[in-house]
């Protein structure tokens, strides 16, 4: 035990008298948690405080075209630009802007859409009207006129993400169809005279409400920083595995790993000491990274991060998912030869590890090999057992089977690692 | 009376990959007490040898005890008598030398007052303890070379295997580490040494074998192989006849 002791002291003094690296090892995941959550929390915020600025062509100038700009302004989403120096823009304007990509998207509403529209409803509706009234009149051929369709052209940015179009385009499409369903709407009150308003009641009788799960009579809301906490910090808990490696690499190249094999230590002993420092290191930044969530997050206008009494429980799930980065970490010390094959390869095997376990996209967004990959990936465990507890609000039966999962992982990782040095020792 | 503390017996070793043995049925036997030379050109087995007595490659084919110990049985209590001083710098260049041989002697099981009088003790010895609280990356060659000796034998070893334990160093460093480890082997320890330095071997072993292709061509006390050596006057004269004046660069 004593040899055990030790051996933390010694790679904690190591770690001490490497300042840059410890900067990089606390810093760099507070850099990266805030970055991206406020990124993420502008993405999909609903009431945010960016506007994305967009281009709009009213070549309308009618109802119509009044109630886009004017619902695209209340959606909270987008600053509406339609002139520019005091002059209105145009679709050629409009269209090479967005197409160089000073602007993400432009609207080109078209002529006469109000009146056509109107024309279009108005001849529909008589039209209804005149067979309703059929059997007490003489039957007359209603004087339909074909109104050709209108078009409400949509540019994008060629670098826009699809997920950015499809909203727009959904969000486009709904408000076409409240301004013609109005329409309609307004249209049979005409024509059926101003005692018959009452009957058309324009409130939309379909709606939709989430339930949201509710814990100690308070609402779950989960805002992006109870996503984005959890899933940065594990990422971040894994890039151990590149401080760590280098570390064991830095010990065969200097030799002392030779000196450390001739001693009366064993390797798990050596092992040990290197697991339980950069466990602490790990638990350490897991607790920094919360409190910067619970502190500093609001004080930059994001939502804090609430724990509800899970402290204790994500600190559990924190513990296994460092064991399980730290087992990835000695084996790809142990294997590496050089600095230059741990350092890249630790750091992309990370980022591809954090990748196929959701930390970036949900898993039930991938496709469905990639789904069945991610259950294989230690991240998504991690990341399953955090959502598990902060979100869902499991006990720790609920999340023993991920936990399982990881202690497995580190004692695999570590198993082999054993087991590769001790081969390369016959060579 | 001889007391054997190290037996090896019909010891190889053939790297995978390799087309011959780096170490060829080798037997040999050293005495307790001894200091104990392992002369080669480059290539002729002795790193391998000695890596293989301090349990850091396993033998092709042979065995050999320590002290009566195998490393199949009793690794832990091989490792326990037995010192080890690397050809390279086996310290942490970021600790200070006094750190360095704290983590070491503990390793050993050593710790405490007597663990930091004895780490004291040695620097004095050395010419170092004005820079035990310096770090290794600030030290030269010839101080490195030191603490990388002392890092070897702080627990006293029964036996102690040194691979060219004054390599790159000045004249005063060498003769330093030289009168060091007379003061070592007077205490009891076995000395298994490492060298190209046929003078310095000359001078401080009491037995040497010459090794060339993985296989011993003359074991002896200095004086008997150069006597049994014919025309040969010093062990450089012993070297030229038994290994050839060709170079042995290889990779």
């Amino acid at each position: 035990m004593y040899k055990l002791w030790m051996s933390i002291y010694k790679e904690v003094l190591l770690l001490k008298r490497d300042a840059g690296g410890l900067v990089i090892l606390f810093v760099m995941p507070l850099v990266l948690i805030i970055t991206i959550t406020l990124i993420q929390d502008s993405t999909f915020k609903t009431a945010t405080e960016t506007k994305i600025p967009i281009l709009l062509v009213d070549n309308d100038k009618g109802e119509v075209s009044e109630l886009i700009k004017k619902n695209l302004g209340e959606s909270n989403s987008f600053e509406v630009i339609t002139s520019q120096g005091g002059k209105s823009i145009d679709e050629a304007f409009a269209k090479e802007k967005v197409f160089d990509g000073d602007y993400q998207l432009a609207i080109i509403i078209p002529e006469k859409l109000s009146e056509g529209l109107k024309e279009k409803v108005e001849e529909n509706v008589t039209s209804i009207m005149q067979g309703v009234m059929e059997e007490d009149t003489v039957a007359v051929e209603p004087s339909v006129k074909k109104e050709a369709p209108k078009e409400v052209r949509l540019y994008f940015d060629p670098a826009s993400q699809t997920a950015f179009k499809t909203a727009v385009k959904s969000t486009i499409d709904k408000m076409i169809s409240q301004i013609e369903t109005k329409t309609i709407y307004n249209a049979f009150t005409e024509q059926l005279g101003e005692e018959s308003v009452a009957a058309f009641n324009q409130e939309s009788y379909i709606s939709f409400k989430e339930i949201v799960p509710m814990f100690d009579n308070k609402e779950m809301v989960p805002n992006s920083t109870q996503h984005n906490v959890p899933a940065w910090t594990l990422f971040a808990i894994f890039f151990i595995v590149v401080p760590l490696s280098i570390n064991i690499v830095k010990e065969k190249s200097q030799g002392t790993n030779v000196r450390l094999r001739t001693n009366p230590v064993s390797y798990a002993t050596v092992i040990g000491g290197k697991t339980i420092t950069y466990l602490i290191i790990c638990m350490l930044q897991f607790y920094l990274m919360l409190a910067v969530g619970m502190y500093v997050f609001p004080k930059i206008g994001l939502s804090p991060l609430e724990l509800d009494g899970t402290f204790a429980l994500m600190s559990v799930v924190a513990l296994f998912s460092g064991l399980a980065a730290v087992g990835f970490g000695i084996l790809l010390g142990t294997v590496a030869k050089t600095q230059e094959q741990s350092a890249p390869f630790g750091a992309t095997s990370v980022v591809i590890l954090a990748a196929i376990g959701g930390v970036w996209v949900p898993v039930f967004a991938m496709p469905k090999i990639m789904q069945h990959i991610a259950k294989i990936s230690p991240m998504n465990w991690g990341l399953e057992a955090f959502y598990d507890v902060l979100l869902r609000k499991y006990t720790i039966i609920g999340i023993l089977p991920y936990l399982g999962l990881l202690l497995l992982f580190f004692l695999i990782m570590t198993a082999v690692s054993i087991f590769y040095d001790e081969k390369k020792r016959a060579v | 009376m001889t007391d054997p503390i190290i037996e090896i017996q019909s010891l190889s070793k053939k790297y995978k990959n390799a087309d011959v043995y780096s170490v060829n049925n080798l037997s040999l036997q050293i005495n307790k007490g001894e200091i104990f030379g392992l002369l080669g050109p480059n290539g002729a087995g002795k790193t391998t040898l000695i890596s293989m007595l301090c349990g850091l490659i396993k033998p092709t084919s042979g065995d050999f005890t320590i002290n009566g110990y195998k490393y199949s049985n009793d690794a832990h209590a091989i490792k326990k008598i037995m010192g080890v001083v690397p050809q390279e710098y086996a310290l942490y260049p970021t600790l200070t030398a006094r750190e360095n041989l704290m983590y070491f002697g503990n390793m050993y099981g050593l710790k405490g007052k007597a663990l930091k009088q004895k780490i004291n003790d040695s620097l004095d010895y050395l010419g170092l303890l004005k820079f035990a609280d310096k770090k290794i990356d600030t030290f030269s060659g010839g101080m490195k070379r030191r603490i990388n000796l002392l890092a070897g034998q702080l627990h006293e070893p029964s036996v102690l295997f040194l691979d060219e334990p004054t390599v790159g160093v000045d004249v005063h460093s060498k003769a330093v580490i030289i009168e060091y480890l007379k003061q070592v082997n007077q205490s009891g320890t076995t000395i298994i040494y490492t060298s190209h330095h046929l003078a310095e071997a000359q001078d401080l072993c009491s037995h040497i074998a010459i090794i060339d292709n993985g296989e011993i061509m003359i074991k002896g006390t200095p004086q008997e192989i150069i006597e049994l050596t014919h025309n040969a006057h010093t062990l450089e004269d012993v070297f030229l006849s038994l290994t050839g004046k060709a170079l042995r660069d290889h990779v």
